[in-house]
């Protein structure tokens, strides 16, 4: 699922909600454990450090601090965000499970969401 | 290779240039060095450019367009730097040796297609960040003395790095 692109949205200063990582599940989050959103940053051709705590229903926020294009593909496809020079986009995961991802254009740059229940 | 081996020889011939005089007089000057990283970025643009238009094999040519797309941006930002600073890059034998070998390897390889243009360029690109690479960790970062400069060449770094890399396991999976 590819997320619409953000760049002019986010010059322009507006929020862009983007991927749903899969359909959303019929039971929401506990209220004792409320959806948080998480930011993963990408600078110096690295992902910053992912939350370990990630559960069904929290978002990830991600910054793409580098003056290159980047992207957070799944490898499984359950998301696909291009992220140009300066953008914030948004991908919620609705289901757990573990999520290996990489830059599409960096081969280098990789890592693993881990989604609880 | 070629490419590869007239910048290694150029940045050893600049950097020891002077030698006789001065080990300070040896150091490149911040116009230099910012000449020398653009020139190597635009050679690597113009080889990607190559291979975007003469191979067909997905991988390369994704590659490729990755150099294309990162070097020209790396670049621009080079460009607007030395314009805040009001610096003129300066012309100079390393820059001058690189263009003179990349025009070489372009036309070397312009006469290969299919498989063999593949190899060619990939291996190329191997050796070629290797050595730019190596140029900026030994030479053109140390001898930076503007902190913006400096840290945009540590920037190109990384990226370099992570090309250097990508070309390697392409160059294996052609193989």
């Amino acid at each position: 699922m590819k997320t619409r692109d953000p760049w002019f949205a986010g010059l322009a200063g507006a929020a862009l909600v983007a991927v749903a990582v899969s359909a959303p599940v019929a039971k929401p989050a506990s209220k004792a454990t409320p959806a948080a959103t998480y930011t993963v940053t990408l600078k110096d051709m690295k992902f910053g450090p992912l939350p370990a705590t990630l559960r069904a229903g929290d978002t990830i926020e991600w910054v793409n601090s580098d003056i290159f294009l980047h992207s957070a593909s799944a490898r499984d496809k359950a998301f696909d965000v291009e992220l140009k020079p300066g953008a914030h986009l948004w991908t919620t995961f609705h289901r757990a499970g573990a999520y290996p991802f990489a830059c599409r254009y960096h081969p280098g740059m990789t890592g693993t969401l881990v989604v609880a229940k | 290779m070629l490419k590869a081996i007239g910048f290694a020889a150029a940045i050893t011939l600049a950097a020891s240039a002077a030698s006789a005089a001065s080990a300070q007089a040896a150091k490149p000057t911040d116009a230099q060095i910012a000449h020398i990283a653009y020139t190597a970025g635009v050679l690597d643009v113009a080889a990607g450019k190559q291979a975007l238009a003469k191979s067909q094999d997905k991988a390369v040519r994704d590659f490729a367009a990755e150099m294309v797309r990162d070097h020209t941006a790396v670049n621009d930002q080079a460009l607007a730097l030395v314009k805040k600073l009001g610096v003129t890059p300066q012309d100079n034998p390393t820059s001058q040796g690189l263009s003179r070998d990349a025009a070489a390897k372009l036309a070397s390889d312009a006469k290969l297609s299919g498989k063999a243009f593949d190899k060619a360029y990939v291996d190329n690109e191997v050796a070629y960040h290797k050595t730019v690479n190596g140029a900026l960790s030994t030479v053109l970062i140390p001898d930076a003395q503007n902190a913006e400069l400096k840290s945009l060449l540590q920037t190109g770094l990384k990226l370099f790095t992570e090309h250097q890399a990508h070309a390697k396991h392409l160059a294996m999976s052609l193989k």
